[in-house]
């Protein structure tokens, strides 16, 4: 299972992201998992919740969206989507000059967090 | 206040990063890594043995660089081969990633080596979704684990440069159905090269070093489909997932180089 070191990478990138810009608490972290990112939706949230313990995202809800693989045949011009187990050769012409569309995307989309109250204005601002 | 920021940074981004330039520094010396991917017991051991002991006794200068959670058994086989040897033990972890790779090469890997072997955790799952700076991606299956093995891990399969079939001695013995693998194999990664090994019966001798080092010299190396993309899903960048160009798509499914840039 290399969804702790998934949940990880997650927490890790978005400390880094919403650290310098002065968050203080992260209340979602929205992710795409493709369908052929070879990861468990299921275990990823699990290992979230422990991976986000002690950080600025303790807490926060991981909203995972799936993202449908689709294929297409270059000389066809068809696209299908490829289904599980996937069928990565044109089902039209059984060629394999395809290419993937989508499927295996790995990605943090958006990241929703809270900042300190702005200060009102003080002697600092001159 | 509540802010939602539009991050849309690829999870593996750190990995794939360490991956490019830990390919482009061993590239720059003259070696390549060979990632070896299969299930526990599928024979990767034995096979790799065989072709470092052929390497050494061709004069090819090859290492050889194994993973496992427990135990130096893997690395006291191959070393019977007399090419440098280093066993890595991952402490529980299912996959080596680019980083941890680099770290143990510091140092140890011989300056003159042309082909690095990685035999990775035995994993169909995890170690599929790292890529170690890898040249060549070979995923192994014996004639014991079923015919459907690429239906079942097809992100492993789909991601091969190269599969390789083991233990075909016994192949009668056990039913193997060869059609019926290949037409798997195919499925999840159309047109990528499929062969067969044996290293009790001598089947397809050399057949890793020979393609090991084609690939290393800048020969044409299979492009899964998987990772034609018009752009990556790895991808350290923040463009829109709708926002894809058809400049940079790869249009020819026989296109030579690194399939995994």
């Amino acid at each position: 299972m290399h969804e702790m070191s998934i949940a990880l990478a997650v927490v890790d990138q978005v400390e880094s992201a919403a650290r310098p810009d002065g968050a203080t608490g992260v209340s979602s972290v929205r992710l795409e998992i493709g369908e052929l990112a070879g990861v468990v939706p299921d275990a990823l949230a699990f290992s979230f919740q422990l991976a986000c313990e002690g950080t600025v995202l303790a807490g926060a809800e991981l909203i995972t969206e799936a993202v449908v693989a689709r294929a297409r045949c270059i000389p066809c011009a068809e696209s299908w989507p490829v289904g599980m187990p996937p069928r990565l050769s044109c089902p039209g012409c059984g060629g394999a000059s395809v290419e993937l569309l989508s499927g295996r995307e790995l990605r943090i989309a958006g990241v929703s967090w809270h900042d300190a109250q702005v200060p009102t204005p003080t002697h600092e601002e001159r | 206040m509540c802010r939602v920021i539009d991050l849309q940074q690829a999870v593996l981004a750190k990995n794939d990063a360490c991956a490019h330039t830990l390919r482009e520094d061993l590239a720059a010396r003259g070696t390549a890594v060979v990632n070896l991917l299969s299930s526990p017991g599928s024979g990767k051991t034995a096979l790799l043995e065989r072709e470092l002991t052929l390497a050494r006794s061709r004069g090819v200068p090859v290492a050889a660089l194994t993973a496992d959670l427990a135990t130096e058994n893997d690395a006291v086989r191959l070393a019977r081969s007399g090419v440098p040897v280093k066993q890595v033990l991952t402490d529980g972890l299912c996959h080596l990633e680019a980083e941890m790779l680099g770290g143990h090469l510091d140092g140890w890997l011989p300056s003159d080596t042309r082909l690095l072997f990685v035999e990775n955790v035995g994993n169909l799952v995890c170690p599929a979704s790292y890529d170690l700076g890898e040249t060549l991606r070979i995923v192994l299956a014996s004639v014991t684990e079923g015919e459907d093995k690429p239906l079942k891990y097809p992100t492993a399969f789909g991601l091969a440069h190269l599969v390789v079939v083991t233990k075909t001695d016994i192949a009668r013995a056990v039913g193997f159905d060869e059609a019926a693998f290949r037409a798997n194999v195919e499925r999840v990664n159309p047109g990528v090269e499929v062969v067969l090994t044996s290293v009790r019966g001598g089947e397809g001798d050399g057949v890793l070093l020979d393609r090991a080092l084609a690939a290393r010299d800048g020969g044409p190396v299979h492009i899964p489909v998987m990772t034609r993309q018009s752009h990556h899903v790895h991808d350290v960048g923040h463009r829109h997932p709708h926002d894809r160009g058809t400049a940079d798509r790869v249009a020819d499914s026989g296109a030579v180089g690194s399939s995994r840039s």
